[in-house]
């Protein structure tokens, strides 16, 4: 038996004292006539799950992908707090862009194709993301394959199958381990459960749930299912056309939404 | 002055086969393949008198290198004496009044495919391989636009990846020929169908090499001395294919790259796969005044 | 001596956007909490009572009026501080003890009652050794330890709930009928523990459906009475 010091828990808070993590301000994005992003703001601190809601159009995946620095806005301001980056990162050139990714920054999409070479082994896949970081040794590629993986819950006696063989909520591990393989500071999840049937969901949410426990991974995750974000996220922010239209902690979100369109989702939600 | 002072006698063929402005283009792009070692360089692959996938490319390296004083020797897997080689040696010399030889030592211009001569090659000869396939990038990237933006980002992790999955199913890296090399340590080529056991002959070698793929209309090149290193995992050595402790069973050469010829009983025998090379020893053995080159390889071993 | 809480004319309500209309919950809410004092919130049913709690903890947003939060360092208006601050003062200092349970797929009970413990940087074996001591105080089954809650009956929830909300005490706990419908013995040991913290020095505000279940932590009560309802209000 331990004694839970008393005095220790009720000594004076600490308030947010550290700088968010992703700081991004006023970003907005056309497409043609389509306005996709205006005037975004959003911040995530060091730990945190931020979750993105919006129904289909709203422009959340856009901007998680704005976060993944797959494209650059019309005008908008994006900054990660991590040692030897500095600056607005939609300044970066598509080399800076790409090794800041690689290594700092994982992503899990809805479709398995868009994160997955589907015709390589799943270990192959997870190393591929050492091997962009210029890890060299086959030993370490293997090992820190089979650690990703299982941290993803991933069954290991089929770590050398092709994604293409495997089941939906195993293509969805198989991304995720490609993405926590180099530790990243920023997990970007689109839509991570959308399309697997309502068990495997629950399971991948799970593994979400304790990798963010067990490693305090600062996520962003965006989806239209009410559900997973409430399960996930400890702050929501609500997209609808591009704008964000509210945003608070999750509990407040859910349990008193203040504007109309918010209001409307969670009265839909089943 | 009448106008036929100024212009050449009519001539049935261009010297060398290739018209002017071809060969123009073909030395722009070999001056520039030499400028950025291993790079790929696009050029307007030219007709020639032989079906495209025969080496084309490499035929039209040659044929702008070529003058009447050139000694041209042309291999197939390391024979002289094949169909394929013969002929084009022949078409070379018919074209450009070059000698036709057998002897590395003797070639001031050697077009090869599948092999790199055992004999050393010296600074003053010029070798010219036949590139099928000149992307590395082709089994990780179909996209070819895509391959060249990772060329251009040197991200070639998927090559690795390729090797990885080869020593994951296999237990060993099992890229027999065209394995991926790096050269000057920037870009990342395909040393043509050359077996592993030829790749070191690239590094650091005094020699300059042309690579040409005439179908995909591309060449790249490795200068003398410009280093050529195969990809390889920090942890798992280079490895070249197990022949140094082979016998050629017809001149009784050891330690070169042997050619396995199946026989009857189901055992195999083994001959050099450089076939001059073998021609030379055996004449030395009958006593004819017969001088073989430095080889790359001593005793079976690449001296580093 | 400085409080712990001080709430000055609180006030929610809810605006219905899809009903054109306000609802009005409680307006001019003051009163202060001190460190170790056990506030009783009293009502008729409907007044608002849970949802003040749920006002002072943020799930509710609340309209106008200050909650300010003391603290060694100064104050902070819960009413209007940062998410971020609010979520880092839920974690370490700021507890909400209701009887409902959210349950998570695939997690132990006693993971779940460790999860509080491990945040605060306990190692895993000495916070499961704890939540298994709370658990058993509780009444929860041993077998039941490595279950998962979520197949549990309805009372086995709440008790997991309750061991886990208040495994770690916290300079504020917010009490939402949190004996209701439990058996006689957790119910005791709920009320040992409450006592415990108050006398730790927890200050504590809480909702009860039997308050005699409390009647001798109770150091003060406040009354929510039923308001006027104001006239609906077009948005």
């Amino acid at each position: 038996m331990i004694a839970i010091d008393t005095a220790l828990a009720l000594q004076a808070p600490q308030l947010m004292t550290t700088p968010p993590l992703l700081t991004m301000a006023g970003v907005s994005r056309r497409y043609g006539d389509v306005v996709a992003l205006q005037d975004v703001s959003a911040t995530v601190y060091p730990g945190e799950v931020l979750g993105i809601v919006g129904e289909s159009g709203s422009g959340k995946s856009t901007l998680l992908r704005m976060m993944n620095l797959e494209d650059t806005p019309d005008a908008g301001d994006y900054r990660l707090a991590l040692p030897d980056l500095s600056g607005n990162l939609f300044d970066l050139d598509r080399f800076a862009r790409r090794m800041l990714c690689a290594t700092r920054i994982g992503i899990v999409y809805q479709n398995p194709h868009l994160g997955l070479l589907m015709k390589h082994t799943s270990s192959g896949n997870v190393a591929e993301r050492l091997l962009i970081a210029g890890e060299r040794s086959f030993a370490t590629l293997r090992g820190r394959a089979r650690e990703a993986l299982g941290a993803s819950e991933f069954p290991l006696e089929r770590m050398d199958a092709r994604p293409i063989e495997l089941s939906g909520g195993m293509q969805q591990r198989v991304q995720l381990a490609k993405a926590i393989a180099l530790e990243p500071a920023l997990l970007l999840l689109d839509e991570p459960t959308t399309g697997l049937d309502v068990s495997v969901q629950a399971l991948v949410l799970d593994t979400l749930k304790r990798l963010q426990r067990d490693r305090a991974i600062t996520m962003v995750i965006v989806s239209h299912d009410l559900g997973v974000i409430r399960t996930m996220a400890d702050r929501v922010m609500v997209m609808r056309r591009g704008r964000v239209v509210e945003q608070g902690l999750a509990d407040q979100i859910f349990q008193d939404p203040q504007h109309e369109y918010t209001q409307q989702l969670v009265h839909a939600k089943l | 002055m009448t106008i036929a002072a100024l212009t050449k006698p009519w001539q049935a063929l261009s010297y060398g086969f290739l018209d002017a402005s071809a060969k123009r283009e073909l030395r722009r792009k070999m001056l520039k393949a030499i400028a950025v070692p291993g790079c790929q360089m696009p050029y307007a692959s030219r007709e020639v008198p032989m079906a495209r996938g025969w080496g084309t490319g490499g035929l039209q390296v040659t044929l702008t290198l070529l003058r009447p004083s050139s000694v041209v020797k042309v291999i197939d897997q390391g024979a002289d004496d094949s169909v394929n080689a013969a002929s084009i040696r022949s078409f070379l010399s018919k074209v450009s009044g070059a000698t036709e030889t057998w002897d590395t030592t003797a070639a001031t211009i050697l077009q090869s495919r599948h092999r790199i001569p055992e004999e050393r090659l010296r600074a003053d000869q010029v070798l010219v391989l036949q590139v099928p396939n000149p992307e590395p990038l082709r089994p990780v990237e179909p996209n070819m636009s895509i391959a060249r933006q990772m060329h251009a980002d040197a991200d070639y992790g998927r090559l690795w990846l390729i090797l990885y999955e080869q020593i994951v199913r296999s237990g060993r890296v099992m890229q027999g020929a065209a394995y991926p090399s790096l050269v000057n340590g920037r870009h990342v080529m395909t040393p043509s169908p050359i077996p592993r056991w030829d790749v070191p002959k690239l590094h650091m070698a005094q020699h300059l090499t042309f690579l040409s793929a005439g179908r995909e209309k591309r060449l790249y090149a490795v200068p003398p001395f410009t280093r050529v290193e195969p990809l390889v995992f920090s942890d798992i050595p280079y490895q070249v294919e197990d022949h140094a402790a082979l016998t050629c069973h017809r001149s009784g050469l050891r330690g070169y790259f042997m050619n396995e010829i199946p026989q009857d009983d189901g055992s195999a025998q083994f001959e050099l796969s450089d076939s001059h090379l073998g021609i030379k020893a055996i004449r030395q053995a009958e006593g004819s005044a017969v001088e073989i080159g430095p080889t790359w390889y001593e005793n079976g071993k690449m001296p580093q | 001596m400085t409080p712990v809480l001080e709430v000055q004319n609180l006030a929610k309500h809810f605006q219905m956007h899809h009903l054109g209309q306000r609802l009005h919950a409680f307006d001019g809410v003051t009163f202060t909490l001190h460190a170790g004092e056990f506030l009783l919130l009293r009502g008729p049913n409907g007044v608002g009572k849970s949802t003040l709690l749920r006002t002072l903890y943020r799930s509710y947003l609340p309209r106008a009026g200050h909650v300010w939060y003391h603290t060694t360092e100064g104050r902070i208006d819960l009413a209007t501080a940062a998410d971020v601050d609010i979520a880092l003062l839920r974690r370490r200092e700021i507890g909400f003890v209701t009887q409902f349970l959210i349950a998570r797929p695939r997690v132990a009970a006693e993971d779940i009652v460790a999860e509080p413990l491990r945040r605060t940087g306990i190692v895993a074996g000495d916070a499961l050794d704890e939540a298994r001591r709370w658990l058993a105080e509780f009444g929860v089954k041993r077998d039941l330890w490595r279950a998962y809650p979520t197949t549990f009956s309805g009372g086995e929830q709440q008790k997991v709930n309750l061991a886990r909300a208040l495994i770690l005490p916290q300079r504020l706990m917010l009490l939402d009928e949190p004996t209701a419908s439990l058996d006689a013995g957790a119910r005791a040991a709920l009320i040992r523990r409450l006592a415990d913290l108050k006398a730790a020095g927890v200050a504590m505000i809480g909702v009860f459906h039997h308050p005699g279940d409390v009647a001798d932590l109770i150091d003060r009560e406040i009354e929510l009475t039923l308001q006027e309802v104001p006239e609906d209000v077009a948005v």
